[in-house]
This record gives structure tokens, C-alpha cells and sequence, in this order.
């Protein structure tokens, strides 16, 4: 009986709970809820992916409002894997947040943070499930309007001007994308994607279509910090609290991708529309640009957060690139890299914010000789920074195997170079911090104090462990998602 | 198809650019917020036009009256005007903040501030 409407308490558990956690108020409380509702999140969204292996697709009618009129949640393949992924993440970071939020944040807030953390889950967790392009809308506000406070929580006042710079990037894009939905009720009469999907096949009004399809892109873009709209991301990024950047930086811009991914290949897959502009070619100059040009700004920065957080505006270019592909190779890139960098780069994240805990900064020269103290924190570093470079034996590699084998099978050598070269950039930015940290004298001002409280090592270790695990054993991030690709590939009819 | 009879798109159109234009080129943080209030507004104008039908009546079903409007459009853009309104009440919010925190709420004065903020760290 319950189990048929997972798909609706999927999001309404998260939902709820803030509201609970507003009224308790007290800060133990608030966080035992969030975690609560995260692990129930996490444990939901496994129920729905093995459902979904099993049985397919899952459709749920909200109110029972029968689609394509009422709303329709509809879960394949391709989302039930999201939905792992933005659960799981948020499972791992909540022990993470007890010790983090209570060291950043006044006692009095700490429970607002909680809030508005279940607010930004259930939004995530909202987008990748529904399969209304309008109530998709709704779900990205309200993840988007909770990340903006979120990111406002930061300790230094720049927080406050990051999160004023990402609120009007943020809304901008967000009303783009009601745009383009617009456009496309005018000419299909539907806001339910897989009939919207249907009706475009027979539109033979080319220009709305390309303009609400560019309107979309753009959007979407804004929110996933494609290359050359992700401005607002350096210093969001950098400026949040730990937790809610190691959060962010592994969910919020990879169900954007999904957003991205479930339009171009879902929604427009049969729309002969779609032929007409050079989208493609497009989204690969663009991505080509962002891992080139943001790896080097990468390697340029003084401080840790800020240069993973250029990495990260680069490694989306990676996932970018395996969708311009748009062979099977380069989708399964392109999925895989959400999941696998998703983890890397939450479980870096996770390592910077242990080391801003016990350190006066997370600039490079506050750093230097810190492996001495903190041999754990650092040695997990390095593990995940292997990741990022895409070592063989971590997740990493296995998505730039299937970039390398998409741009040869589509017969781009160039390409297959390309993606090799620029994981020595990213061996660079890397190596600075191994340099810094363990060749380096131990720093005047560095603590005595060793590794941090287990609340925060261990779900940093469990995702540095995750990369390495996913590297070795790939039937969930591979196999999955080949059931995802397969579907994909499909309902374009190739 | 002609141009009169398809002006609530020109003022959609209008609307939106100038809202756009406003967030881009004023350093006031504000009126950029004004601006994208504007922007915002377009959009609600740029779905409930086309829903609406000359001589149609509220979609009622009564004997006698067979045309209506659309009352989607409507509902949609009921919930996207709260959106609109919970962006910009944050928005200000965190105005009020960047007040007390700066002393200033122009852009360029802020980056200054900043910027003299960096230089003393390094």
C-alpha cells in the first residue's frame, strides 16, 4: 500500500520536515529531524530505483488527477538514478553538518539552516522526479530560493553578495525557463513531458520550438554554471558554509544537468525541430571552452575552495561534452560523470571544510605542511584529487574512458587527446595542494589539534571511499545508467 | 496575423527587455531588483494573454455560452507571481543585510570594499 506512493513521499517527507523543524526550534531536535528525513529520502529513493529496474517506468498520479492532465511523477531509469545520487548525498552530509553547522553558525540559527536544507532536498528531489515541465518550475524555485539563503549563512560578508549575485543569475534563468515551457504550452497545449513529447513530433512551426528550446537551454544553463554563464558559482561556492557547498556542488548542479539532458533527449528527442540549429555543436564548443579555460583558472588560485570550484565549472564541461556527443558512449560519459563527480567533488568539499575547521584559512600558504597533522584528512584528499584527475581504479576514470571511447567512435582523435590533456591540468591543481600539504615545512599558525570529530570524518571517508569503490565496481554507475542510455537512445528512435 | 492584434506580445517583449536591461545596467542593488521584478512580470503577461479569448466568457459551463478562456494560464501564474513575490521579499532581505554589512548597497562601491579586503589578507 505504501509503497505505491513513494514516488509522491519521496519529496513530501523532506517537505514537511521543515516546517517541523521551524517549530521545535531546538538545534539537537532540527537536526535529528533533517537527518531523519534525509536517511528516509535516501531509503526511498533505493526503493524506487530497484522498483524501477524491476517493473520499468513508474508513473503516479498526484490527487489522482489521471495525465496528462493532473501532475505526473514518472520515474525511469535516468531519474531513479538521480534520485539516488541527490539522496544519498544529502544522507552523508547531514552527520557531517551536526559538527560543521555548529561550529559556523550561532546556536539560535542553526535550526534555520536545518530548514532550509530539507527545503532545498525536497526541491532537488522534486525536480528529478516530476514529469510536469511546470511544476518542475515550482520544485527549482524553491530548491533555488532555499540555496540563496543557504549560501547568504556564510561566516564573511562576501557570503551576503554571492548569494544577492546568484539570487538575480538564479532568477534570470529560472524565468527563462518558464519562457521556453510558455512557449511550448502555446504550441503543444501540454505541460506533461512525456505528452509534450509526443505532440512536438507533429509541430511543424519550427520558430517557437527553437526559440522555447533556446530559452530552456539558457535557463537550465544558468542554474548548471555552463560555461560562460557560471559566474555566480566561483563565489557562491567559495563564500557558503562547508557543508552546504559540498552539498550544492554534488546535487544541485547535476539535477540541472538531468534537467538539461531530459529536454534535449527526452522531450525534443522525436521534434523534427531539433534539427534545424546547431545545438550540439554548440554545447561542445561551449563545454570544449569551459574545461580548457576554467581548469587553467583552476590552477591559478590561491585558495582551495575557490580553485575546486572552477574545477567544478570544468569537470560540467565534461559531463556537457558527453551529451554533444550524443552517441552511446558519450551519454554514458555523461551520466556516470553526475554520479562520479558528484561524489569526488562532494567528498572534497567535505576534506576542505574539515581543514577551514581546524585552520585560519583554506588559502594554499595556511596550508603548507598540514599532511603532518592531519595525515587522514590530507591522504583522503589526495585519493578524491585522483578521482577528479581520473586515475584508473577511481570513478573518475571510468568517465573519461567512455569520453575517450565516444570521441573515437565518432571518429574525433582531437577530442580523445583533448580530454587527456586537460586531466594533466587537473593533475596540476591537484599536485599543488600534495605539494603544499606534504613537501612543505608544517606552517608557524597550524593547529595542535589533530583530525577532526568522526561526525565529519566519516562521511567524508565514506565518499572518498565511494570513489575509489565506483572506480573498481561499476554495475551501479555503469550498469544503471546503460539501462538509462538504452532508454534515452530510444525515445529518439535511433 | 497582423501587427495590432498581437501588441500584448510586443508589450511582453517590451517588458522583458527593458527588465533585463534595468538588472544589467544599473549598479543600484535595489533597482536591479526592480528590474527583475519587471522581468518576471512579463512572463505572467506573456502566458495569460494568449489564454484569453475575445468574447469568451470565465470557463463556466452554463447553457447558452460555448467559447471560454483558458483558465490554466492563470493558475500557472498564480503560483509563479508567489514565486516572484518570495524572490523579491529574499532579495531585499539580503539588501538589508548587504546594508549592514557594507554600508552601501551600490555595486561597484561593494567591489571596492572587497577588493581592499583581499589586498589586506594577502
Amino acid at each position: 500500500m505504501i509503497e505505491q506512493h513513494l514516488p509522491a513521499l519521496q519529496v513530501v517527507v523532506p517537505l514537511i520536515s521543515a516546517p517541523a523543524i521551524i517549530l521545535v526550534r531546538r538545534h539537537h531536535l532540527a537536526w535529528g529531524i533533517a537527518t531523519l528525513a534525509s536517511w528516509a529520502a535516501l531509503a526511498m529513493a533505493v526503493a524506487i530505483a530497484i522498483r524501477v529496474a524491476e517493473t520499468g517506468t513508474i508513473s503516479y498520479a498526484i490527487g489522482s488527477w489521471p495525465p496528462p492532465w493532473g501532475i505526473e511523477y514518472r520515474v525511469d531509469a535516468l531519474n531513479a538514478f538521480v534520485l539516488v545520487l541527490v539522496s544519498l548525498v544529502g544522507a552523508l552530509v547531514m552527520p557531517y553538518a551536526r559538527v560543521s553547522i555548529a561550529a559556523e553558525l550561532p546556536e539560535e540559527q542553526e535550526y534555520l539552516f536545518f530548514a532550509m536544507y530539507c527545503l532545498c532536498l525536497a526541491g532537488l528531489l522534486g525536480i528529478a522526479i516530476t514529469g510536469d515541465a511546470f511544476n518542475l518550475f515550482v520544485f527549482l524555485e524553491i530548491s533555488s530560493l532555499s540555496t540563496y539563503v543557504l549560501i547568504a549563512l556564510g561566516r564573511r560578508r562576501q557570503a551576503l553578495t554571492a548569494a544577492y549575485q546568484y539570487l538575480v543569475m538564479g532568477t534570470i534563468g529560472a524565468t527563462f525557463y518558464v519562457i521556453g515551457v510558455g512557449l511550448l504550452y502555446l504550441m503543444t497545449g501540454t505541460l506533461n513531458m512525456a505528452d509534450m513529447a509526443e505532440r512536438l513530433a507533429g509541430v511543424r512551426e519550427f520558430r517557437p520550438l527553437i526559440a522555447a528550446l533556446a530559452f530552456v537551454t539558457v535557463g537550465v544553463g544558468l542554474k548548471l554554471a555552463l560555461f560562460p554563464l557560471h559566474q555566480w558559482l566561483p563565489n557562491a561556492y567559495t563564500h557558503a558554509p562547508s557543508v552546504v557547498t559540498a552539498f550544492l556542488a554534488a546535487t544541485a548542479t547535476k539535477v540541472s544537468i538531468y534537467v538539461l539532458i531530459r529536454f534535449h533527449l527526452s522531450i525534443f528527442a522525436r521534434a523534427p525541430a531539433l534539427g534545424e540549429v546547431p545545438f550540439r555543436e554548440i554545447l561542445m564548443v561551449l563545454s570544449i571552452l569551459a574545461i580548457v579555460s576554467m581548469s587553467l583558472v583552476a590552477l591559478f588560485q590561491d585558495d582551495l575552495k575557490r580553485m575546486l570550484a572552477y574545477s567544478s565549472v570544468a569537470q560540467i564541461g565534461y559531463i556537457t561534452l558527453g551529451l554533444s556527443l550524443a552517441n552511446a558512449s558519450g551519454l554514458t560519459a555523461a551520466a556516470t560523470h553526475l554520479f562520479n563527480h558528484g561524489m569526488t567533488k562532494g567528498a572534497l568539499f567535505l576534506l576542505v571544510g574539515i581543514l577551514a575547521l581546524r585552520c585560519a584559512g583554506t588559502r594554499l600558504s595556511q596550508l603548507s605542511g598540514i599532511a603532518s597533522r592531519m595525515p587522514l584528512t590530507s591522504f583522503g584528499f589526495m585519493l578524491a584529487g585522483l578521482s577528479l584527475i581520473g586515475v584508473p581504479g577511481t570513478a573518475g576514470f571510468i568517465t573519461k574512458w567512455y569520453l575517450v571511447r565516444g570521441s573515437v567512435e565518432r571518429g574525433s582523435w582531437w577530442l580523445a587527446a583533448l580530454v587527456v590533456a586537460t586531466s594533466l591540468i587537473a593533475l596540476g591543481y591537484v599536485w599543488r595542494f600534495v605539494e603544499v600539504a606534504y613537501l612543505r615545512e608544517p606552517h608557524a599558525e597550524l593547529p595542535r589539534a589533530g583530525e577532526a570529530p568522526l561526525w565529519m570524518m566519516v562521511p567524508a571517508w565514506l565518499l572518498v571511499a565511494g570513489c575509489v569503490y565506483f572506480g573498481l565496481e561499476t554495475s551501479f554507475n555503469v550498469g544503471y545508467v546503460g539501462d538509462a542510455v538504452k532508454l534515452l537512445l530510444r525515445q529518439g528512435g535511433a | 496575423m497582423s501587427l495590432a492584434s498581437h501588441y500584448a506580445y510586443g508589450v511582453t517583449i517590451l517588458l522583458m527587455v527593458a527588465g533585463l536591461f534595468i538588472v544589467i545596467a544599473r549598479g543600484n542593488l535595489v533597482k536591479k531588483l526592480v528590474g527583475l521584478a519587471i522581468f518576471q512580470t512579463s512572463v505572467y503577461l506573456l502566458y495569460i494573454a494568449p489564454g484569453k479569448l475575445i468574447g469568451g466568457t470565465a470557463p463556466i459551463v452554463a447553457p447558452g455560452f460555448a467559447v471560454y478562456s483558458n483558465p490554466l494560464p492563470h493558475v500557472l501564474i498564480l503560483t509563479a507571481i508567489v514565486v516572484g513575490v518570495a524572490t523579491l521579499a529574499l532579495g531585499l532581505a539580503i539588501v538589508v543585510r548587504i546594508r549592514e554589512a557594507y554600508d552601501t548597497i551600490e555595486e561597484d562601491e561593494i567591489l571596492a570594499a572587497d577588493q581592499a579586503e583581499d589586498e589586506r589578507q594577502r
